[in-house]
Protein backbone atom coordinates (compact mmCIF):
# COMPACT_ATOMS: atom_id res chain seq x y z
CA UNK A 1 0.00 0.00 0.00
CA UNK A 2 3.09 2.24 1.05
CA UNK A 3 4.60 1.45 -2.07
CA UNK A 4 1.64 2.77 -4.22
CA UNK A 5 1.23 5.55 -2.48
CA UNK A 6 4.99 6.49 -2.82
CA UNK A 7 4.98 5.70 -6.84
CA UNK A 8 2.32 7.76 -7.14
CA UNK A 9 3.51 10.76 -5.70
CA UNK A 10 6.73 10.33 -7.25
CA UNK A 11 5.25 10.63 -10.75
CA UNK A 12 3.79 13.49 -9.40
CA UNK A 13 6.83 15.22 -8.63
CA UNK A 14 8.54 14.22 -11.11
CA UNK A 15 5.56 15.12 -13.99
CA UNK A 16 5.72 18.18 -12.42
CA UNK A 17 9.41 19.26 -12.23
CA UNK A 18 9.80 17.83 -15.59
CA UNK A 19 6.78 20.27 -16.66
CA UNK A 20 8.33 23.13 -14.84
CA UNK A 21 11.51 22.99 -17.19
CA UNK A 22 9.87 21.96 -20.43
CA UNK A 23 6.83 24.65 -20.19
CA UNK A 24 7.27 27.77 -22.51
CA UNK A 25 4.97 29.07 -20.94
CA UNK A 26 5.47 30.41 -17.44
CA UNK A 27 2.38 30.00 -16.10
CA UNK A 28 1.94 26.44 -16.79
CA UNK A 29 5.37 26.31 -15.29
CA UNK A 30 3.74 27.55 -11.96
CA UNK A 31 1.32 24.97 -12.57
CA UNK A 32 3.21 22.17 -12.72
CA UNK A 33 5.26 23.81 -9.66
CA UNK A 34 2.02 23.53 -7.72
CA UNK A 35 2.15 19.83 -8.81
CA UNK A 36 5.05 19.04 -7.79
CA UNK A 37 4.86 20.95 -4.16
CA UNK A 38 1.67 19.03 -3.66
CA UNK A 39 3.45 15.39 -4.47
CA UNK A 40 5.93 16.36 -2.00
CA UNK A 41 3.43 16.64 0.76
CA UNK A 42 2.22 13.58 0.10
CA UNK A 43 5.37 12.06 0.67
CA UNK A 44 5.84 13.94 3.64
CA UNK A 45 2.50 12.38 5.22
CA UNK A 46 3.70 8.87 4.16
CA UNK A 47 7.28 10.27 6.41
CA UNK A 48 5.13 10.83 9.49
CA UNK A 49 5.92 14.63 8.81
CA UNK A 50 2.42 16.12 9.24
CA UNK A 51 2.89 20.11 10.07
CA UNK A 52 5.42 19.93 7.21
CA UNK A 53 3.02 18.29 5.04
CA UNK A 54 0.30 21.09 5.98
CA UNK A 55 3.12 24.20 6.05
CA UNK A 56 4.00 22.61 2.70
CA UNK A 57 0.84 23.50 1.03
CA UNK A 58 -0.42 26.52 2.90
CA UNK A 59 3.03 28.75 2.85
CA UNK A 60 4.91 26.91 -0.58
CA UNK A 61 1.54 26.58 -2.93
CA UNK A 62 -0.82 28.80 -0.98
CA UNK A 63 1.83 31.70 -0.77
CA UNK A 64 5.06 31.08 -2.87
CA UNK A 65 3.33 30.27 -5.94
CA UNK A 66 0.85 32.86 -6.09
CA UNK A 67 3.27 35.51 -5.59
CA UNK A 68 5.23 34.24 -8.72
CA UNK A 69 1.81 33.91 -10.23
CA UNK A 70 0.91 37.87 -9.23
CA UNK A 71 3.95 39.12 -10.36
CA UNK A 72 3.91 37.25 -13.59
CA UNK A 73 0.55 38.66 -14.56
CA UNK A 74 1.43 42.37 -12.89
CA UNK A 75 4.75 42.58 -15.33
CA UNK A 76 2.56 41.06 -18.38
CA UNK A 77 5.24 38.70 -19.14
CA UNK A 78 2.95 35.80 -18.97
CA UNK A 79 3.82 34.98 -22.81
CA UNK A 80 5.13 32.03 -24.17
CA UNK A 81 8.88 31.67 -24.91
CA UNK A 82 10.22 30.33 -27.83
CA UNK A 83 12.05 27.37 -26.05
CA UNK A 84 13.41 26.89 -29.94
CA UNK A 85 16.14 29.73 -29.51
CA UNK A 86 19.20 28.66 -28.26
CA UNK A 87 21.85 31.68 -27.70
CA UNK A 88 24.58 29.61 -27.22
CA UNK A 89 25.03 26.32 -29.05
CA UNK A 90 26.39 24.65 -26.95
CA UNK A 91 24.53 24.79 -23.56
CA UNK A 92 21.74 22.77 -23.53
CA UNK A 93 23.97 19.52 -24.25
CA UNK A 94 26.13 20.56 -21.87
CA UNK A 95 23.68 21.72 -19.31
CA UNK A 96 21.86 17.71 -19.46
CA UNK A 97 25.23 16.20 -19.44
CA UNK A 98 26.38 17.59 -16.31
CA UNK A 99 22.85 17.12 -14.50
CA UNK A 100 22.97 13.59 -15.38
CA UNK A 101 26.16 13.51 -13.85
CA UNK A 102 25.15 15.13 -11.21
CA UNK A 103 21.90 12.54 -10.39
CA UNK A 104 24.08 9.61 -11.25
CA UNK A 105 26.77 10.60 -8.38
CA UNK A 106 24.04 11.38 -5.70
CA UNK A 107 21.91 8.09 -6.81
CA UNK A 108 25.27 6.04 -6.64
CA UNK A 109 25.66 7.59 -3.42
CA UNK A 110 22.42 7.08 -2.03
CA UNK A 111 22.36 2.94 -3.18
CA UNK A 112 26.00 2.40 -1.63
CA UNK A 113 25.55 3.96 1.59
CA UNK A 114 21.70 1.88 1.69
CA UNK A 115 23.01 -0.62 4.28
CA UNK A 116 25.23 2.36 6.28
CA UNK A 117 22.97 4.55 7.28
CA UNK A 118 21.69 3.92 10.50
CA UNK A 119 18.03 3.00 12.26
CA UNK A 120 16.76 5.17 14.96
CA UNK A 121 14.23 4.44 17.39
CA UNK A 122 10.97 5.28 15.22
CA UNK A 123 9.45 8.78 15.94
CA UNK A 124 6.63 8.70 18.02
CA UNK A 125 3.37 8.77 15.29
CA UNK A 126 -0.27 9.35 16.02
CA UNK A 127 -2.93 12.04 16.96
CA UNK A 128 -0.67 15.27 17.63
CA UNK A 129 2.62 13.62 18.42
CA UNK A 130 4.64 15.10 15.45
CA UNK A 131 3.66 18.84 15.89
CA UNK A 132 4.40 18.50 20.13
CA UNK A 133 7.76 17.01 19.48
CA UNK A 134 8.48 19.33 16.73
CA UNK A 135 7.38 22.43 18.88
CA UNK A 136 9.36 20.75 22.04
CA UNK A 137 12.32 20.93 19.66
CA UNK A 138 12.10 24.59 18.14
CA UNK A 139 10.98 26.20 20.72
CA UNK A 140 13.87 25.09 23.10
CA UNK A 141 17.08 23.66 21.21
CA UNK A 142 16.54 25.88 18.16
CA UNK A 143 14.52 29.53 19.88
CA UNK A 144 17.35 31.52 18.95
CA UNK A 145 17.03 30.64 15.53
CA UNK A 146 13.84 30.87 15.87
CA UNK A 147 13.88 34.59 16.90
CA UNK A 148 16.78 35.44 14.27
CA UNK A 149 13.62 34.14 11.99
CA UNK A 150 11.50 36.76 12.35
CA UNK A 151 13.98 39.56 12.43
CA UNK A 152 14.91 37.96 8.51
CA UNK A 153 11.07 38.23 7.74
CA UNK A 154 11.13 42.26 8.66
CA UNK A 155 14.26 42.54 6.79
CA UNK A 156 13.54 40.91 4.05
CA UNK A 157 9.84 42.97 3.59
CA UNK A 158 11.77 45.83 4.36
CA UNK A 159 14.20 45.62 1.57
CA UNK A 160 11.85 44.65 -0.62
CA UNK A 161 9.43 47.66 0.23
CA UNK A 162 12.67 49.55 -0.53
CA UNK A 163 13.47 48.21 -4.08
CA UNK A 164 9.91 48.05 -5.26
CA UNK A 165 9.11 51.30 -4.61
CA UNK A 166 8.46 54.29 -7.01
CA UNK A 167 11.09 56.90 -6.55
CA UNK A 168 9.41 60.51 -6.48
CA UNK A 169 11.86 62.69 -8.49
CA UNK A 170 15.20 62.13 -10.27
CA UNK A 171 14.41 60.95 -13.87
CA UNK A 172 11.07 58.80 -14.66
CA UNK A 173 10.99 55.60 -12.61
CA UNK B 1 0.06 -9.08 -4.36
CA UNK B 2 3.56 -7.84 -4.26
CA UNK B 3 3.52 -4.65 -4.89
CA UNK B 4 1.13 -4.00 -1.86
CA UNK B 5 3.51 -5.78 0.79
CA UNK B 6 6.47 -3.79 -0.16
CA UNK B 7 7.48 -0.95 1.90
CA UNK B 8 9.56 2.16 0.56
CA UNK B 9 13.14 2.65 2.19
CA UNK B 10 14.95 5.88 2.67
CA UNK B 11 17.15 5.08 -0.19
CA UNK B 12 14.15 5.62 -2.72
CA UNK B 13 13.09 8.99 -1.43
CA UNK B 14 16.84 9.98 -2.06
CA UNK B 15 16.68 8.71 -5.35
CA UNK B 16 13.57 10.56 -5.76
CA UNK B 17 15.07 13.90 -4.28
CA UNK B 18 18.53 13.37 -6.64
CA UNK B 19 16.30 13.48 -9.63
CA UNK B 20 14.39 16.77 -8.46
CA UNK B 21 17.74 18.33 -7.41
CA UNK B 22 19.19 17.47 -11.27
CA UNK B 23 16.17 18.49 -12.98
CA UNK B 24 16.31 21.60 -10.90
CA UNK B 25 19.62 22.31 -12.09
CA UNK B 26 19.52 21.79 -15.65
CA UNK B 27 16.13 23.79 -15.43
CA UNK B 28 18.10 26.63 -13.97
CA UNK B 29 20.67 26.29 -16.72
CA UNK B 30 19.08 26.34 -19.43
CA UNK B 31 15.90 28.57 -18.99
CA UNK B 32 16.38 32.17 -19.73
CA UNK B 33 13.24 33.56 -17.82
CA UNK B 34 14.23 34.92 -14.84
CA UNK B 35 10.83 33.90 -12.96
CA UNK B 36 11.04 29.86 -14.56
CA UNK B 37 14.81 30.28 -13.25
CA UNK B 38 13.56 30.92 -9.69
CA UNK B 39 10.86 28.29 -10.29
CA UNK B 40 13.84 25.61 -10.66
CA UNK B 41 15.06 26.96 -7.38
CA UNK B 42 12.26 25.83 -5.61
CA UNK B 43 12.47 22.79 -7.09
CA UNK B 44 16.16 22.06 -5.91
CA UNK B 45 14.92 23.58 -2.38
CA UNK B 46 11.93 20.72 -1.91
CA UNK B 47 14.43 17.69 -3.29
CA UNK B 48 16.75 18.78 -0.36
CA UNK B 49 13.92 19.12 2.19
CA UNK B 50 12.59 15.76 1.02
CA UNK B 51 15.94 14.34 2.09
CA UNK B 52 16.06 16.05 5.05
CA UNK B 53 12.45 14.61 6.31
CA UNK B 54 12.95 11.06 4.48
CA UNK B 55 16.56 10.95 7.04
CA UNK B 56 15.05 12.56 9.97
CA UNK B 57 12.35 9.62 9.62
CA UNK B 58 14.86 7.23 9.25
CA UNK B 59 17.29 8.35 11.92
CA UNK B 60 14.34 8.75 14.75
CA UNK B 61 15.73 12.20 15.04
CA UNK B 62 13.32 14.86 14.90
CA UNK B 63 16.17 17.77 14.16
CA UNK B 64 15.50 16.92 10.68
CA UNK B 65 11.99 18.67 10.48
CA UNK B 66 12.98 21.63 12.54
CA UNK B 67 15.73 22.04 9.78
CA UNK B 68 12.56 22.00 6.67
CA UNK B 69 11.25 24.12 8.79
CA UNK B 70 13.96 26.82 8.76
CA UNK B 71 14.48 26.05 5.16
CA UNK B 72 10.35 27.04 4.32
CA UNK B 73 11.06 30.31 5.82
CA UNK B 74 14.29 31.03 3.90
CA UNK B 75 12.62 30.21 0.61
CA UNK B 76 10.07 32.68 1.37
CA UNK B 77 12.33 35.57 2.77
CA UNK B 78 14.26 34.37 -0.45
CA UNK B 79 10.96 34.80 -3.12
CA UNK B 80 10.27 38.14 -1.85
CA UNK B 81 13.19 39.89 -2.02
CA UNK B 82 14.17 38.20 -5.77
CA UNK B 83 10.56 38.84 -6.85
CA UNK B 84 11.50 42.20 -6.00
CA UNK B 85 14.82 42.77 -7.97
CA UNK B 86 12.97 40.94 -10.64
CA UNK B 87 10.13 43.49 -10.69
CA UNK B 88 12.79 46.12 -10.54
CA UNK B 89 14.28 45.75 -13.48
CA UNK B 90 11.78 44.09 -15.41
CA UNK B 91 10.42 47.36 -15.02
CA UNK B 92 13.20 48.94 -16.62
CA UNK B 93 13.96 46.35 -19.16
CA UNK B 94 10.34 44.97 -20.36
CA UNK B 95 10.92 41.33 -21.60
CA UNK B 96 14.84 41.25 -20.12
CA UNK B 97 16.36 37.72 -19.89
CA UNK B 98 18.71 36.35 -17.58
CA UNK B 99 21.12 37.15 -20.35
CA UNK B 100 20.30 40.84 -20.89
CA UNK B 101 21.19 41.30 -16.70
CA UNK B 102 24.49 40.10 -17.11
CA UNK B 103 25.91 44.06 -17.80
CA UNK B 104 24.17 45.37 -14.24
CA UNK B 105 23.33 48.49 -15.33
CA UNK B 106 20.04 48.84 -14.78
Amino acid sequence: MELIVFVIASAMVLAGALGVVLRSNPVHAALSLVLTLFGIAVHFVALGAHFLAAVQVIVYAGAIVVLFLFVLMLLGIDKSEDLSIEPFPIQRPLAIVIGAGLAGLVIAAAVRARDALPEGTPLESGGDSNIKQLAQNLFSDYVFAFEFTSVLLIVAVAGTVMLTRKEKKGGES
Amino acid sequence: MLLALAEPTTTYYLILAALVFAIGSVGLMVRRNPLVMFMCIELMLNAVNLTFVALATRFGNIDGQTAVFFVMVVAAAEVVVGLGIIISVLRRRPGATADDLAELKG
